[in-house]
């Protein structure tokens, strides 16, 4: 029973129907580690109680109809929850406490599960590190001295950890699958439209998505399938019939053709990265996939594309932080404006400052055209590139990230290295389509690495199968050392 | 009817300048619920009460638009003779404003709901059309209250949110007065497509001036002035006048006009810069990323056209052709729906001329002296009517008539039954009427002598005495008639 | 094109964020670097591309006009920094 927290979620799942464990159990043993893994810093927020209450709830009339039966989660504290203190990883939402559920947590505890804590997280999710958090930065478990991603690096952190079953980020430039290629985890990002946005801390709101972060993509799917349906309340949420992605997982993959993006291959990227992806491509091969070599010409303007479209609608979006109605407010200055001055310069962190600047400024008069629009236009390019790739291939597969686990502070005073962490995650995002993070070995220091595979819009099913099948083949076990407790 | 000649224009010492305006006017929509959220939009609720967590921009949270609000819309547009587009997009406007949680404005700028239309005024030189540039849907902001506290302002986020339609015209008016016609056919076809109850104390009808002056004759546009949020046409009549005289006197003294937004001050009737508005004044518009490009089915556009009621400028062409009435009834007839609906119910059932003439005149003089309109009126259409019949048919003279209308607006009976009961009827029999006139013959022997050796203005003293003796009944005309038949005699 | 520190501080004023003078240099460095990264765009010539307005390809869903929410103003105002019973409360407005 020690350690059923090592466990997948739905080994859990499976000990709690058979009453092999209980809910309280399984909760006391997770707050156990939590309460041992404070050195992480993936917590901002505990709400072991309200766990603890909700456990025996469950322990005392069971329901093990339900997906989620009976689970403790952690949850990026991106997701406003009610009653519950959502900082987004800002100061200027310190000490912020929501009336209201966001849909997707609202998903979860509908499945059965119940909230654990709030996890750490870059500030309003800017970031590829976790460092911009105004609660600190979170450290990987791999090592001590690594980030472990971002910006759901408090998620990454406690899934790999064994501090959550599982859990959930979001994701607008590669936020949930960048920290799950660097903690070994499986990460997920949906179609976009496929979760509702409705309650989540809005970053860039036609970037961002909510997704699972599992240690299995069997957990993902079941993850996914709970969290993700149709919400009139978010006017960009796709109004289809929910599937059932766990009971519909399939480990045949024969005949699927898998495209290989030669663009995918960038300048000076570690020769390990290179070798894990023909590793990946062999696996798919051995199990009968074709593979086909595909162009995605505009890959190389994503990035900057990027940096254009989501500061640019953070700038409006998060004008709303101005002392008013929540969250901090400066008690220097002697009129309106210097009390917003003062509160958003105090307020936000010096990366979310940088980018509602540049956001502010691809947006202002004169330089719209030049910057916002021809993004867009390069964003339609973008997703064009993909939309020919998909009428010859089912999938497509990429490298995760360009590099492993990087230092803590190597990279904090270099923005432009920062933002290449996601350059192959990105694309994804400009296109709205789902991708999948799977772990797929180790470099040569022993972090793990990953692979991407890339699907069609609301085709999660297909590559859950890909990533199920090659998670069968590819042997990749995490192997952390508590070091930490 | 007399055509005067238009003749608004500002003479300086170096020419003659006519007066250039603009008008953007901000209707709210009639709907129950808010443009993109759930909460109630009725005017008067206790501060915060009609906010929900949309309206405050709370974290998360995304809006939903009203299908009503899009339908109020497009029945604006067709009633402006305007184009809909199929196609719109809402745009963000950023800025800051402590009554503007979400640091923004749901708008559409480049894709409005609403294109190109055209408004006709009736003015004492004729007619006048006036084009509408578009027309597109947009969020109101709160409230700030500034004189509860000394040092603290106060928001109150209830108008949050609630749909407006912001209606441009073209820079087509030329003086106060056309801008006082315009605003008011725009508040009339409103109110008759019920998708604006017009009402300007409540805010529900505002609108920016702009205002610019040329030499008359000049090909080119002048600098224009903003001036902001006025709420009164009295007000917007006033602040056009000052900013236009200021605006010549700048010109005549050589100076340059800065273009800029104005505020018209109330309480001093002029009106001055904003410059506190004018710092940092870049709206950085961009697509709203929470919503999607609106899409307008044709059927949704056909069907929204035939629900349309007819419309005042139609009304009132068919008023001159059926009713037979002038084209200055038709249109004080046409002006409110709620007249014409009154009119049209008196009209089935009486002279259709007659009635016209008695709602214009004593009617509405009544219903202003008593402050009451025409759907509280204590006199309904079918008393109405039949007042009208009874003057026609000559039951009753016009002068009794005042007498029954009077009794009618106190008891609110049928005029039937005032007649009946106070015997008012007019006396119309011949025989009756000839008793009369020749008991009063009888009596005035030497006046009748005189009148049939040539005075003949004393036939009006006859007929005053025949009025006397009849209470006021006597048929004029037939008392005419049978007077001269036997002084005659 | 570069950005100079009278530039950023007007960007500064839009964007309602007073920048700390010592700060300024560094800033306006990260975000000339950062400005050159988004510069590769240029190479490309878009001039017969439409911007991409909406991912999805669907059109904008609307509610119908019922009145479902509000009355609440207890949750509305209870994390405000500054309220009374009715209102929010902010520094003098001077218009």
């Amino acid at each position: 029973m020690s350690n059923i927290t090592n466990q997948s979620l739905s080994e859990i799942l499976e000990s709690i129907k058979s009453k092999k464990i209980s809910s309280l159990e399984l909760t006391q043993a997770y707050i156990k580690n939590i309460e041992n893994a404070k050195k992480l810093n993936a917590f901002v927020t505990t709400t072991f109680d309200q766990a603890l209450e909700n456990a025996k709830k469950f322990d005392n009339k069971p329901n093990n109809e339900q997906l989620l039966s009976g689970v403790p989660l952690a949850v990026k504290d991106l997701f406003c929850t009610e009653n519950v203190k959502t900082t987004a990883g800002s100061n200027i939402l310190n000490n912020f406490v929501p009336s209201y559920e966001s849909t997707v947590t609202k998903n979860l505890w509908n499945n059965g599960a119940f909230l654990l804590g709030k996890l750490n997280c870059d500030e309003f999710a800017m970031g590829s590190s976790n460092e911009t958090s105004f609660f600190g930065n979170v450290i990987n478990p791999i090592g001590d001295h690594l980030v472990p991603g971002g910006s759901s690096g408090g998620s990454s952190s406690a899934l790999a950890a064994d501090l959550t079953p599982a859990t959930i980020g979001t994701d607008t430039g590669g936020s949930i699958r960048q920290p799950a290629s660097f903690t070994g985890t499986v990460g997920l990002k949906p179609t976009y439209g496929l979760c509702s946005r409705w309650g989540i801390v809005a970053f860039a709101s036609s970037l961002d998505q909510a997704g699972p972060m599992t240690k299995t993509v069997n957990d993902c799917s079941i993850m996914l399938e709970a969290m993700s349906g149709f919400d009139e309340k978010d006017s960009t949420s796709i109004n289809k019939k929910k599937e059932t992605y766990s009971k519909n997982l399939k480990d045949n993959i024969k005949g699927l053709k898998i495209g290989i993006p030669k663009e995918y291959r960038v300048d000076n990227m570690p020769k390990e990265i290179d070798e894990l992806w023909e590793k990946g491509k062999k696996i798919l091969k051995d199990l009968g996939a074709h593979l086909i070599d595909i162009s995605l010409p505009h890959t190389k303007y994503a990035l900057p594309t990027y940096y254009i479209v989501a500061p640019a609608e953070a700038s409006s979006n998060l004008a709303r932080y101005d002392g008013v109605r929540y969250g901090y407010r400066s008690q220097k200055g002697k009129d309106l404006i210097e009390m917003y001055e003062n509160t958003r310069s105090e307020g936000f962190g010096d990366e979310v400052k940088r980018r509602i600047l540049i956001g502010t400024y691809v947006l202002s008069s004169g330089y719209y055209d030049a910057y916002y629009l021809k993004a867009q236009k390069i964003r339609q390019l973008i997703k064009k590139d993909f939309d020919d790739s998909f009428t010859k291939v089912d999938a497509i597969l990429t490298p995760s990230t360009p590099s492993s686990a990087f230092k803590i502070g190597e990279k904090t005073n270099d923005p432009v290295s920062m933002y290449l962490n996601d350059i192959f995650t990105v694309p994804v995002n400009l296109a709205g389509l789902p991708a999948l993070s799977l772990p797929a070995g180790l470099d040569k220091k022993g972090y793990p690495l990953g692979l991407q595979l890339i699907g069609k819009a609301l085709d999660e099913q297909k590559i859950l199968n890909i990533g199920y099948a090659f998670e069968k083949n590819c042997g990749y076990k995490n192997e952390i050392k508590k070091w930490w407790s | 009817m007399s055509k005067e000649k238009f003749d608004y224009f500002i003479n300086g010492e170096k020419g003659k300048y006519e007066v250039v305006i603009g008008l953007e006017v901000h209707a709210q929509v009639l709907s129950n619920s808010k443009l993109f959220s759930g909460s109630s939009t009725k005017f008067g609720a206790d501060p915060n009460k009609q906010v929900s967590l949309i309206d405050s921009a709370f974290p998360g949270m995304l809006p939903v638009i009203n299908e009503e609000c899009v339908k109020q819309a497009v029945r604006t547009g067709l009633g402006l003779n305007a184009k809909i587009n199929n196609y719109s997009v809402f745009d963000r406007k950023n800025y800051f404003y402590a009554d503007l949680p979400q640091g923004y404005q749901i708008s559409q700028y480049k894709n409005p709901i609403v294109g190109e239309g055209k408004v006709l005024l009736d003015m004492p030189y004729g007619s006048k059309e006036i084009g509408i540039e578009r027309l597109h849907l947009e969020q109101d902001a709160g409230k700030s209250i500034h004189d509860m506290d000394p040092s603290s302002t106060y928001v109150d986020l209830n108008r949050s949110g609630i749909a407006l339609m912001e209606i441009v015209s073209k820079p087509h008016l030329r003086s106060p007065d056309e801008v006082n016609a315009y605003i008011k056919k725009l508040r009339t076809i409103m109110r008759y497509l019920g998708t604006c109850d017009g009402n300007m104390q409540e805010g529900s009808l505002r609108a920016d001036v702009n205002v610019s002056v040329r030499k008359v004759g000049d090909k080119n546009f002048g600098t224009r002035c903003e001036i902001k949020n006025v709420n009164s046409i009295k007000f917007m009549q006033m602040a056009i006048e000052y900013e236009a005289n200021r605006q010549v006197e700048l010109l005549e003294d050589g100076k340059e006009i800065d273009q800029e937004t104005r505020l018209f001050d109330t309480k001093k009737n002029e009106t001055r810069s904003m410059r506190s508005k004018e710092d940092a004044h870049d709206y950085r518009y961009f697509p709203d990323p929470d919503l999607l490009p609106l899409k307008l089915e044709k059927k949704l556009i056909d069907d929204l056209k035939k629900s349309l009621p007819e419309l005042p400028d139609n009304k009132k062409e068919r008023f001159i052709q059926e009713y037979g009435l002038n084209s200055y009834e038709a249109n004080v007839l046409v002006s409110e729906k709620e007249i014409s609906d009154y009119y049209e119910e008196v009209a089935k059932l009486s002279d259709k001329k007659l009635a016209a003439t008695w709602m214009i005149g004593d009617l509405f003089a009544m219903l202003n002296d008593k402050g009451l309109n025409i759907s509280n009126s204590p006199i309904s259409a079918k008393n109405f009517a039949e007042l009208v019949q009874s003057i026609k048919s000559g039951e009753i003279s016009g002068r009794i008539a005042k007498e029954v209308f009077e009794i009618m607006i106190k008891s609110g009976d049928n005029p039937k039954k005032i007649i009946e009961s106070k015997g008012m009827k007019q006396q119309s029999d011949p025989k009756e009427l000839e008793k009369i006139i020749n008991e009063i013959l009888s009596k005035n022997k030497d006046k009748v002598d005189q009148y049939k050796a040539g005075k003949e203005k004393l036939f009006g003293f006859f007929v005053g005495q025949v009025m006397k003796l009849s209470g006021g009944k006597a048929n004029p005309q037939l008392t005419n008639e049978i007077l001269k038949k036997l002084l005659k005699g | 094109m570069s950005l100079d520190k009278e530039k950023i501080k007007h960007v500064a004023k839009l964007a309602r964020i007073s920048v700390d003078e010592a700060k300024v240099d560094s800033l306006t460095k990260d975000l000339n670097s950062i400005f050159k990264f988004i510069e590769q765009l240029n190479e490309l010539n878009t001039d017969k591309v439409e911007p991409l307005t909406s991912i999805l390809n669907q059109s904008l869903r609307s509610r119908k006009d019922e009145i479902s929410d509000g009355k609440i103003r207890e949750k509305i105002l209870k994390n405000s920094p500054k309220k009374n019973e009715e209102f929010f409360v902010v520094p003098k407005v001077v218009e």
